[in-house]
């Protein structure tokens, strides 16, 4: 399936995001926030090319810990994001849920690996109940694939034919472990025994993403059937902060295909530059109305100030 | 002629289903002529095939998907065929159905109602006997409910259903094949019977008519006919009038009706079937001491489980288990 969005687009959202998340990388850094977040930072043409095939007001994207990029990509709302984040009253959640337990409109998101998708399973089978047209996207990580409730939730949705897009951003890293540590076998094929469809794609390009996931979100919304779509992707920063155990040539190597370069000759010099600067303007304002927004809770100071 | 408590609860699945077109029924071994293994859910499948889904054996993600039902507008009841299966759901239970509402800002209700058979007695052993409302106990946000078989088991769930929120509803093995006791007039086996308000009552019973009783023993669930079996035996043998407390909602706790009555008696025996470290008594015991340090004349008296198993042959089953002889040892070392 086609949707019409062009280069430039695309372009816009994944750079939003970008953004926005190393803002959040210098807020840590320099000690303005605390708890924790977990960027997407080389994984966005993930979250842009496959939600830009999702409606937020039919469907539904259940996302996990690394979250910020679908939050965005659906829902349009750096300011609420960065807010909750911050701790404000204005963020999404009022500051309750923080950077990975976010909700708005049709947007949820958890941050116990693999608990997401039974809530999802629930989600399509509610939907296919009462609408019948819904796409109800998941995204996790490949480490996520050691949760038995995966396979669980993949055998009961094709048991029940619900609506279920399974996106599993494979990375090749969970937190520290490489996948060769924590995989056996193949990724894709897991589906298969369930006889749920599946395709696997490696590519950082978003045009290629989003051919993929139109295919795989026409399945779903057609068949009222789960799929499960395995995109191979690279993670350019930290699991979280700052937490890199990787060689930085091999992270070096991966840097060559950040999705930025690879969809930058798409369109003119000029044009992306007028994005850039467009998105680094939208967020100074963003970043200074929730630096505006108060406190949530009261004021920590001394013995108990998080560190 | 009185319906057993299983068939209360089956015909309150019915009513359910006919007046409320959003709830639906989840779990194994639902469909009939089996419906459910203590045959609570027989006759909806035949009835209502769309709303009662028998799953693949998926405890651990059931929890989970029922969440999101409720969460997008349905109102699930799971039921678990042996509650000591909560154990697979607890990842779901904490860090999903007790948080949604409230980390998500109150955006989202989660209406879900969690059935789930427990306690000891019919020799299904260690794993199929346990009680183990203690583990939700103090989890933020989840009622739990415990039907005994002094309650109107339709009423409960009716209630159950009708919460926004989620409900774990803990039904009586050994109560399922009797009828229920139900007060006639005011009595049950003359016995003076009160009832709190609101939709999970506390059912108070009182030998003196709650005029002069020597001692508050409160209890729930299936350790309730041994609380009341050993007040009746009390009273026979030895004219000890006590008042026994028979909680409908197990968490969080209404202290009001033990207060009441520990200032009339001034003395607390608590009856679980469960272990009692970190348990049900231990938190009453915490809170009266607080709430009723005036009242109370004797230290509170905590009877449950031996610690270990429940095993499985009948002999040694009841060794382990509370039994009456325990509850009239605990009340004659108080008065
Ligand atoms: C049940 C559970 N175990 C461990 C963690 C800690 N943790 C958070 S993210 C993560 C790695 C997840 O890896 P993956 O699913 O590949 O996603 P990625 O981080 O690569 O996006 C771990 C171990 C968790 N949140 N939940």
């Amino acid at each position: 399936m086609t949707v019409d969005v062009t280069p430039a687009e695309l372009y816009r959202r994944m750079y939003r995001i970008r953004l926005l998340e190393e803002r959040l990388l210098d807020l840590f850094a320099t000690g303005a926030l605390v708890g924790t977040t977990h960027t997407c930072i080389g994984q966005e043409a993930n979250a842009v090319g496959v939600i830009a095939h999702l409606d937020p007001e039919r469907d539904i994207v259940v996302s996990n810990h690394r979250c910020h990029g679908h939050y965005i990509a659906f829902q349009d709302d750096i300011f609420g994001l960065l807010a909750e984040v911050m701790g404000r009253v204005d963020g999404v959640c009022s500051g309750k849920g923080g950077s990975q337990h976010l909700c708005s409109g049709n947007f949820y998101t958890n941050g116990v690996q693999g608990s997401i998708v039974p809530l999802a399973t629930g989600m399509a089978m509610a939907e296919k109940r009462t609408h019948g047209d819904t796409v109800v996207c998941v995204f996790i990580g490949d480490g996520t694939l050691g949760q038995g409730v995966v396979y669980e939730c993949l055998n009961m949705a094709s048991l029940w034919r619900l609506p279920l897009l399974v996106v599993c951003e494979d990375n090749r890293i969970a937190q520290t472990t490489p996948r060769a540590l924590a995989i056996a076998g193949d990724v894709a094929a897991r589906a298969t025994p369930f006889g749920v469809e599946s395709a696997a794609y490696a590519t950082t390009d978003v045009l290629e993403v989003l051919d993929a996931a139109g295919a795989a979100v026409e399945y779903v919304r057609r068949e009222q059937a789960p799929y499960f779509l395995v995109l191979e992707t690279h993670r350019l920063r930290a699991h979280s902060k700052s937490d890199d155990t990787r060689d930085p040539v091999e992270i070096a190597a991966m840097a060559a295909e950040d999705p930025l370069l690879v969809l930058a000759p798409h369109l003119p010099d000029a044009e992306r530059r007028e994005i850039e600067a467009e998105a680094e303007a939208e967020l100074a304002e963003v970043a200074a109305a929730a630096e505006r927004s108060p406190v949530a809770g009261r004021s920590v100071t001394g013995a108990g100030a998080p560190s | 002629m009185s319906t057993r408590c299983v068939e209360d609860l089956n015909a309150a699945l019915v009513e359910i289903f006919e007046t409320r077109d959003d709830v639906e029924l989840i779990g194994e071994d639902l469909l009939d002529p089996y419906g459910g293994a203590f045959n609570a859910s027989k006759g909806l499948s035949e009835r209502w095939p769309d709303r009662v889904l028998t799953t693949p054996i998926s405890e651990a993600s059931l929890f989970g998907i029922a969440a999101g039902m409720a969460i997008r507008g349905r109102r699930p009841i799971l039921e678990i065929m042996f509650g000591d299966f909560l154990a697979l759901g607890f990842d779901q239970i904490v860090n999903g159905i007790s948080k949604f509402r409230e980390m998500y800002d109150d955006q989202v209700s989660v209406p879900l109602v969690v059935r789930a058979p427990m306690g000891g007695r019919r020799g299904y052993g260690p794993t199929h006997s346990q009680s183990l409302e203690k583990l939700l106990i103090g989890v933020p946000n989840l009622t739990v409910v415990a039907a005994s078989e002094f309650h109107d088991w339709g009423a409960l769930l009716h209630a159950a259903v009708d919460s926004d929120d989620p409900v774990f509803f803990i039904e009586s093995k050994i109560a399922y094949g009797k009828p229920a006791r139900r007060p006639a007039g005011g009595y049950v086996d003359g016995w003076a019977v009160r009832e709190t308000p609101g939709p999970f009552p506390a059912v108070r019973l009182s030998a003196s008519g709650f005029a002069d009783d020597q001692v508050t023993i409160v209890t729930y669930g299936p350790a309730a006919p041994i609380a009341m079996d050993a007040a009746t035996e009390m009273l026979l043998e030895d004219e000890v009038f006590s008042e026994v407390l028979v909680l409908g909602r197990v968490h969080p706790l209404d202290l009001a009706p033990i207060t009441d009555s520990l200032a009339r008696t001034g003395a607390l025996v608590t009856v679980e079937e469960g272990g009692v470290t970190g348990g049900f008594g231990a938190e009453i015991a915490a809170q009266v001491q607080s709430t009723s340090w005036s009242d109370l004349r004797h230290p509170v008296v905590r009877i449950g489980a031996r610690d270990g198993i429940i095993p499985s042959a009948p002999g040694l089953e009841d060794e382990a288990l509370p039994s009456v002889a325990d509850v009239v040892g605990a009340v004659e070392r108080l008065v």
